[in-house]
């Protein structure tokens, strides 16, 4: 045959430098990348409404956070040898997130202490991305907020500079628990509207509820996110407050109030849905939501601290090992195990 | 205040001590009776759990030596000394046993042996084997170099050198667990006192060998005409006869035409070369179209 | 496309990029006589046939050159006539060496089987029908080569009541069934109406992916009578996966560890039909098959008629050779075939394609960790959790595993090619299966 090769002048595929795997022998093109490039635009509305609100503080806190947590995850692969892994853009998107958590008053060391927190403990220690059990950015929120308390409720109303402890949304339902008349004012429509477009006092991108929602529309088209656990997270705490408005109306304000101020927006979106942090089932991604947001509802409503959308993140990130285990889903043809035994009966079935 | 915090740190005292009692109570009385000879046993035990012996742990086997009187020597991971004194503690001599080492009858390093693809899978020589060919080296019958068998070792004594595994006979203690794992059944344990090897498993026609390895057996016998008493044929494979196993000299002795005849330091030293080519990459690049 | 009956939807599947157009239009070419075949022994699944040729042999085309090792077993035959060379090594296309029979050709090529033509079947026992395909050594031949006549001899106790036709075609870049449908429309309702004869069914589906339509128009005119129904399919990976097209087809299910017997059902490819319409009517028995040998570095993609003993290295000349680099070479397609490393490895029953792919095009496998985005369990169709079970078997957890149903996996590739990390997934679960394969053995070795 060789000759005959040579002879027609036919090139043939060289042995010795053919690639051997398994199948499959094509993927679909997608990488960890492409999916953390796509929750970046994702986050941009949120993003821009955050510069939009709070301005140069914004930037500012922006700016430190992404740097941080990249520089954070660059040294950790160069101290411990292992293949640089900023290139999947993950450390960007956590020090994006963790920085539209912090208020707008962060100074800088704080913007460094959560990104090192968040990239290094609770990410790179367990083993890096896929390994970590808490979301990173939710557990370096919580972080802060237990150890560095006065910073991390230096509120200011948007686009002002003057800094006023206590005059977010939530701070207002502890400031006036016990008048329903003044429950009732807080869950206004205007009073509601403000909140969506997000034009009140909180973390840098928590507060506008229409750019978050914008981005994880996004997310879900893209399909990046389970859309199961905002979904269910939000039931929750709607029905939840619900209930607990109608049964005692000076204890906390209707449910919209709930949904619409503090993290609940940014958490049910980007954080909650944190692939590596939550279940793998549909079902236990509704289960996953619903118990964040009873958690949340009573952090909130009995709790000692105003918010709690990302401890009951943190919470739930460490259930999730049960949920999964609870939440299994039955393979194909799981459900005829009996059936099969009896086989079908000529003419049974046509 | 005060008050307060000394209460609370009263009841906390309290309900510790009460605990502690308790458990101690149920340590004691439902304590298992153990024989303190099995304890002394399990002590002199390297305690490796390496299952050489056969048994589910050090433990278990220690159990056996005292109440089955299972012989110490079993375990290969013992030294002769810790052997008497187990001997000291039963009343029962230790039978005799040789000291073994595994041997990877291989010398093919990713620099020294023929590639025939580059392998882009999980890097584990098991896992490789299951791929279509195995692996990215042209012989089918050598070492992967995935480090199954490093992986496998409790005691550390196997090394990648160059995509080939190299024993430290200073550190294996002869468990056999990498003799088990090895995808090609290329491990054997032998005596330690063994100073050359033949480093080929192939099963190759002789003429191929060649092709694929610098280092291959061809099977021309000419070790086996030297001393018919120490070298001998095992399943189609030239072996040293380990019952009667040469002098390191006798490498020079023969001339073995490939050197696949090799004294065992002057083979680890080899592998420890410096590759002349790069090794292949798990995951390759892609390479540049060829323009037509 | 309308459908003639009720269809369902299985769960998950993926939409590779399908790659058929270079060479769904292009007619099928009888590959011109080679001097010398080496014939792979073993083509079939179970037992290996034992050769029955001497070296310096003279055989016809057609003639018996090893019978079967058993009853779940196929015998071999000549390609052309000539005289019997060595017993040869060729490299396997699952990997190893396997020992094939060396024919030369004598050029004349003359028939010589010692199959009588059963022209009037209809007429005719269904046991002589049934032996007639165990002798022509016929086997499924859309990949898993299991001998016909098993799967035609369900054991009395198993009513089957549907014969399903494979005609999907789901494998990116595959054009061998298409064009058989096309050109030999006829001969694949025949086999198909005589596999319905011996099975004693009258209910007779040929699924067919819809990206064929010329495919399924020609059948649609001739199906009604041989008795089949033509049901087009949506194009989805693995639709020709056998439990996805009995569910597709029938909403039947078969249970996890199952067969397609055991909802009633017998499933062939369209190939063995017509293989078997030739080992009837013709008395040929089965010594080429139509495969596709394409890639977008094949000088000329298209479907070949190969006899079996050719090797890729000749497969690829016909088509002219290689015009870019190729960085693989498949047997089968882009989703379940097998990687080579030579060109010696050669066609058998099961070889449905020969698949070339550049750099750019084929998969890149890391060792990144899960990232359980769960894309692979929304799209398995089997409906595993391909993710968080490779996790189980990375720390060699096989036990947990197969409480997972690993072993259910066919190994379709779909989770694999989802993979955002891409991890090798497939290679997991193969090993996986092994170990647990293994392992089973090993306690039945106990018991006994
Ligand atoms: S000796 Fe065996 S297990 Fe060890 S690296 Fe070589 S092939 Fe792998
Ligand atoms: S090299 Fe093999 S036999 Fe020796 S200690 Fe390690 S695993 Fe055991
Ligand atoms: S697709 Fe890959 S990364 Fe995503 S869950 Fe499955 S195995 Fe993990
Ligand atoms: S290869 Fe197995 S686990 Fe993966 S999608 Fe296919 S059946 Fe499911």
């Amino acid at each position: 045959m060789s000759e005959e090769i040579e002879k027609n002048n036919i090139a043939l595929p060289e042995p010795g430098s053919l690639v051997l795997s398994t199948s499959p022998h094509v993927q679909d093109g997608d990488s960890i990348a492409r999916i953390m490039a796509k929750v970046l635009i994702c986050l941009l509305p949120a993003v821009a409404a955050s510069i939009w609100f709070f301005r140069f503080d914004a930037v500012r806190i922006l700016v430190y956070c992404a740097s941080f947590c990249i520089f954070a995850e660059y040294g950790w692969t160069l101290a411990t040898r292992q293949a640089a892994t900023i290139g999947d853009y993950s450390a960007l998107v956590t020090g994006v997130i963790l920085a539209l958590n912090l208020p707008p008053g962060a100074p800088w060391w704080l913007c460094l202490i959560g990104s090192v927190f968040a990239i290094i403990v609770v990410k790179e220690l367990f083993g890096g991305l896929g390994q970590n059990p808490f979301n990173p950015a939710a557990a370096a929120r919580v972080a802060l907020l237990v150890g560095f308390a006065g910073p991390m409720t230096q509120w200011a109303a948007p686009a002002t500079g003057s800094l006023v402890s206590g005059a977010t949304p939530l701070g207002a339902i502890h400031a006036v628990q016990g008048s329903a008349d003044a429950m009732a004012q807080l869950g206004a429509p205007d009073n509601l509207m403000k909140l969506f477009l997000g034009n009140v006092g909180g973390s840098i991108g928590e507060t506008s509820a229409l750019a978050i929602l914008i981005g994880g529309l996004g997310l879900m088209a893209f399909r990046l996110i389970k859309w199961q656990i905002p979904l269910a997270m939000i039931a929750t705490i709607f029905v939840f407050t619900g209930i607990v408005h109608l049964a005692a109306p000076g204890l906390t304000p209707g449910p919209l109030y709930h949904i619409l101020s503090g993290g609940v927006m940014i958490g049910a979106f980007f954080m909650a849905t944190d692939m590596v942090t939550s279940p793998i089932t549909p079902l236990g991604a509704l289960v996953f939501g619903g118990v964040i947001g009873v958690l949340t509802c009573i952090i909130r409503i009995w709790g000692a601290y105003p918010e709690g959308v990302s401890f009951s993140i943190v919470i739930a990130n460490a259930l999730v090992p049960l949920i999964d285990r609870m939440c299994y889903i039955r393979p194909f043809g799981w459900h005829s195990h009996s059936v099969s035994a009896l086989n079908i009966r000529r003419g049974e079935i046509k | 205040m005060l008050i307060t915090i000394l209460v609370s740190a009263g009841v906390v005292a309290a309900v510790g001590l009460i605990l502690g009692a308790l458990i101690g109570f149920t340590a004691k009385k439902f304590e298992v009776q153990t024989d303190p000879k099995i304890e002394a046993v399990q002590e002199l035990l390297p305690g490796a759990n390496c299952g050489g012996c056969g048994y589910a742990g050090c433990a278990d086997f220690a159990s056996a030596i005292v109440t089955k009187g299972a012989d110490p020597s079993g375990c290969s991971a013992c030294s002769d000394a810790m052997l008497a004194k187990i001997a000291e503690v039963t009343g029962k001599a230790a039978g005799k046993k040789e000291k073994m080492t595994a041997v990877v009858f291989c010398s093919g390093s990713f620099s020294r042996s023929a590639r025939a693809a580059d392998y882009n899978g999980i890097l584990d020589c098991r896992s490789a084997s299951i791929v279509a060919g195995g692996g990215g080296k042209a012989c089918r019958f050598g070492c992967l170099g995935y480090g199954s068998c490093a992986r496998a070792c409790p005691f550390g004594a196997i090394e990648i050198r160059d995509g080939l595994a190299v024993v430290h006979p200073e550190l294996c203690r002869a468990c056999g667990k990498c003799v088990n794992v090895c995808p090609r059944k290329l491990i054997r344990l032998v005596p330690a006192s063994a100073p050359i090897h033949v480093y080929c498993n192939s099963l190759e026609k002789p003429a191929k060998r060649r092709k694929f390895c610098k280092n291959p057996c061809l099977a021309c016998k000419k070790c086996i005409r030297t001393d018919e008493n120490h070298m001998q044929m095992q399943a189609g494979l030239v072996r040293v006869n380990y019952s009667n196993p040469p002098e390191a000299s006798f490498v020079e002795q023969v001339k073995c035409p490939t050197g696949a005849l090799q004294v065992e330091e002057i083979h680890r030293k080899i592998a420890a070369l410096k590759p002349v080519e790069p090794a292949p990459k798990a995951a390759p690049a892609p390479k540049k179209e060829e323009s037509k | 496309m309308n459908s003639p009956i009720r269809t369902w939807r299985f769960h998950g599947g993926v939409h590779p990029a399908d790659g058929k157009a270079l060479s769904n239009s292009v007619p099928a070419q009888r590959a011109p006589l080679l001097e010398r075949y080496t014939v792979a022994i073993q083509q079939n699944i179970g037992a290996p046939p034992k050769p029955v040729v001497q070296k310096g042999d003279t055989v016809k085309k057609g003639q018996l050159i090893a019978e079967p090792g058993g009853f779940v077993s196929a015998p071999v035959h000549a390609p052309t006539s000539g005289t019997v060379g060595d017993i040869v090594e060729v490299p396997g296309a699952n990997g190893g060496a396997i020992p094939a029979i060396e024919i030369i050709s004598d050029g004349k090529d003359e028939w010589g089987s010692g199959l009588d033509p059963i022209p009037n079947w209809k007429n005719t026992d269904r046991e002589i029908l049934k032996k007639r395909i165990a002798d022509a050594g016929i086997v499924g031949m859309g990949g898993a080569a299991f001998p016909t006549h098993v799967k035609l001899s369900p054991p009395p106790e198993k009513v089957i009541d549907t014969l399903i036709l494979n005609g999907a075609e789901c494998e990116p870049y595959l054009t061998a069934d298409h064009r058989l449908m096309l050109e030999r429309t006829e001969a694949v309702l025949e086999g198909a109406a005589i596999a319905a004869k011996i099975l004693r069914v009258d209910r007779v589906f040929l699924g067919i992916e819809e990206n064929k339509p010329d495919a399924i128009a020609a059948l649609n005119e001739k199906a009604g009578q041989y008795g089949v129904t033509v049901v087009p399919l949506h194009v989805r990976y693995p639709q020709g996966g056998e439990k996805q097209l009995i569910y597709a087809l029938t909403g039947r299910s078969v249970a996890t560890g199952g067969l397609p017997m055991d909802v009633g059902c017998v499933v062939q490819n369209v190939g063995s039909c017509a293989a078997i319409r030739d080992a009837v009517v013709e008395g040929h028995p089965l010594i080429e098959r139509y495969t596709t040998v394409t890639g977008t570095p094949v000088a000329n993609p298209g479907t070949w008629i190969l006899r079996f003993g050719t090797t890729v290295e000749q497969a690829l000349t016909f088509a002219g050779g290689v015009k870019a680099r190729a960085a693989k070479v498949i047997m089968g397609g882009p989703m379940m075939g097998f990687a080579q490393t030579s060109l010696g490895v050669t066609v058998t029953k099961n070889s449905s394609g020969i698949l070339l792919l550049q750099w750019k095009e084929t998969a890149e496998y890391t060792s990144n960790p899960c990232i359980r985005c769960g894309r692979c369990v929304r799209a398995c169709p089997m409906k595993l959790l391909p993710g968080p079970v490779s996790v189980m078997v990375e720390s060699e957890n096989y036990d947990e595993a197969e409480k997972n149903y690993v072993m259910d996996c066919m190994e379709c590739g779909v989770c694999t090619f989802v993979c955002p990390a891409k991890r090798p997934l497939v290679q997991h679960f193969r090993r996986a299966k092994a170990e647990i394969n293994a392992k089973r053995r090993a306690a039945k070795a106990k018991q006994a």
